[in-house]
């Protein structure tokens, strides 16, 4: 019965889906992508190829890298400045505004540019092990972009940490938890539920910062396309695959973050 | 500093040119057909999947082409479209998605009874915008416009890219000539995060101002 109502369910929810003028709007969409297709020119897609899903790779793997490395970053952040004294607040509270006030291509090129210039002056630093990764681009970015995304989730995370009831810590002292595990097992998971929905606008946010390290010559997705774009003389196709692909991820990460959201106990507070 | 200008005319007449399209955009997606609304409804998808680096590169590029190619067909001149309008119209049209969305979700909050008495007193549609609508929605709207207006202010940086002459490039044109790169970039650093600062504090008084006569959010939770 339960299997019948549902199908039943879905087959409505379709035919409400496709009213009459959805079908021209897709049939048309469908035109215009296949007229994209005949006379547009892609013959240099085959050329590009493996570059391009390098490109994907790299950005992917820089998305990864900077949203783990800042979240760890984050957690810290907003608990000094939802529970910590004067001494922990204050700096965290300035970090967060700088970083959410001036723009990521700005503190891009400052690391960059500024102190990338700086490092070759020292020669100590041009002699330790750490100078064959100073001297790329992709640390600087990596870092720029961790930065950032520790500053505007830092911000997310003190109002979760603050909107855990006083309570539920409170129940974990009496249990005779120690500080930490009451931490640990109550209320980071709280504030992390609390903070996944804008977990997920952040990380699509961070998506579509990552085209600004092509700017300082990390060859990720964008800077194939500009390359290609170099190359053929091409405005337009590169441009528009470019997006396509960012709607692509964007779409999957929206959908694997809903999958995670479905997970969870949504009873709280 | 006259990048700086550059940077602060192009943010308020990208928030301008956002707000009439975010506007028009909720009013179709409030009350327009279908095929308006599943249109918006693609638009609003598209930008705020799409990064503003490549929209902007896409819209910079194909929307003066386009413009050029239209105005050949129609046998005028090929114009010069200035960097300065380019700059606004392209973040006109990424700000006025996102606005859609606040501003859609601001009508929305609006009790529906202030809508129907105003249609029952007999107002016209655009008295009842000028009059209840924007009034009512504005107390609702202004937190998510004013993050607008502070990534509108950001965004800018990001015609640097298509060499436009804002702050940021200037900046780097400064650092590159005087190979002073940390100091002048600090600097930069330092006027936007003024901009924001001294934005804070006008919204502030604003949203005071817009709210005054409503319960406070503190005494409303």
């Amino acid at each position: 019965m339960a299997g019948e109502a549902a199908i039943v369910n879905v087959a409505a929810r379709t035919s409400l889906w496709l009213q009459p003028h959805r079908i021209v709007l897709i049939l048309m969409a469908l035109g215009l992508v296949l007229a994209a297709a005949f006379f547009m020119r892609w013959d240099w897609l085959p050329q590009y190829y493996e570059a391009g899903l390098l490109g994907i790779w790299r950005s992917l793997w820089i998305l990864a890298v900077t949203c783990v490395l800042g979240f760890l970053l984050a957690v810290p952040l907003g608990l000094a400045q939802a529970a910590g004294s004067f001494w922990f607040a204050a700096p965290a509270k300035v970090f967060c505004t700088i970083i959410r006030g001036t723009p990521l291509l700005l503190q891009l090129w400052l690391l960059y540019y500024g102190l990338g210039s700086l490092f070759p002056q020292y020669p100590w630093i041009r002699e330790s092990w750490m100078w064959p990764y100073l001297r790329q681009a992709w640390p600087y970015g990596v870092l720029a972009l961790t930065l950032s995304f520790a500053g505007y989730e830092g911000e997310v995370m003190r109002g979760a940490f603050a909107g855990v009831p006083k309570g539920q810590i409170e129940a974990a002292r009496a249990f005779g938890m120690s500080r930490w595990k009451a931490f640990r097992r109550i209320w980071l998971p709280q504030a992390f539920y609390r903070a996944l929905p804008t977990l997920t606008g952040e990380t699509v946010l961070q998506l579509k910062s990552t085209p600004l390290v092509a700017t300082i010559s990390v060859i990720d997705i964008f800077a194939v396309s500009s390359k290609v774009r170099q190359d053929t003389y091409l405005t337009y196709e590169p441009l528009l695959l470019l997006a396509l692909i960012y709607m692509a991820i964007t779409g999957i990460l929206v959908f694997a973050f809903s999958r995670i959201e479905a997970r969870i106990p949504n009873k709280i507070g | 500093m006259v990048g700086l200008l550059h940077t602060i005319e192009i943010a308020i007449g990208a928030t301008c040119l956002g707000l009439l399209i975010g506007i028009g955009g909720a009013y179709g997606k409030l009350y327009g057909g279908p095929v308006v609304r599943d249109l918006l409804a693609v638009y609003t998808t598209v930008v705020r999947a799409v990064p503003e680096l490549v929209l902007i590169l896409l819209l910079y590029y194909a929307g003066t082409d386009l413009i050029n190619q239209v105005l050949a067909a129609l046998g005028y001149q090929r114009i010069d479209i200035s960097g300065l309008a380019a700059g606004i119209a392209v973040l006109g049209f990424v700000q006025g998605a996102y606005s859609t969305e606040v501003i859609r979700g601001a009508i929305l909050a609006i009790p529906q009874g202030q809508i129907e008495a105003a249609r029952a007193y007999g107002m016209s549609p655009g008295l009842l915008l000028r009059r209840i609508t924007l009034p009512a929605m504005l107390p609702f709207a202004i937190p998510g416009l004013a993050n607008l207006w502070l990534i509108a202010t950001k965004d800018t940086a990001l015609l640097a890219v298509v060499g436009f002459y804002e702050l940021t490039l200037a900046t780097r044109q400064a650092a590159g000539v005087t190979k002073a790169y940390l100091t002048f970039y600090l600097a930069a650093g330092a006027i936007y995060l003024l901009v924001t600062l001294i934005s804070n504090l006008i919204i502030g008084r604003i949203e005071a101002r817009a709210r005054r006569g409503m319960p406070s959010l503190k005494e409303a939770r």
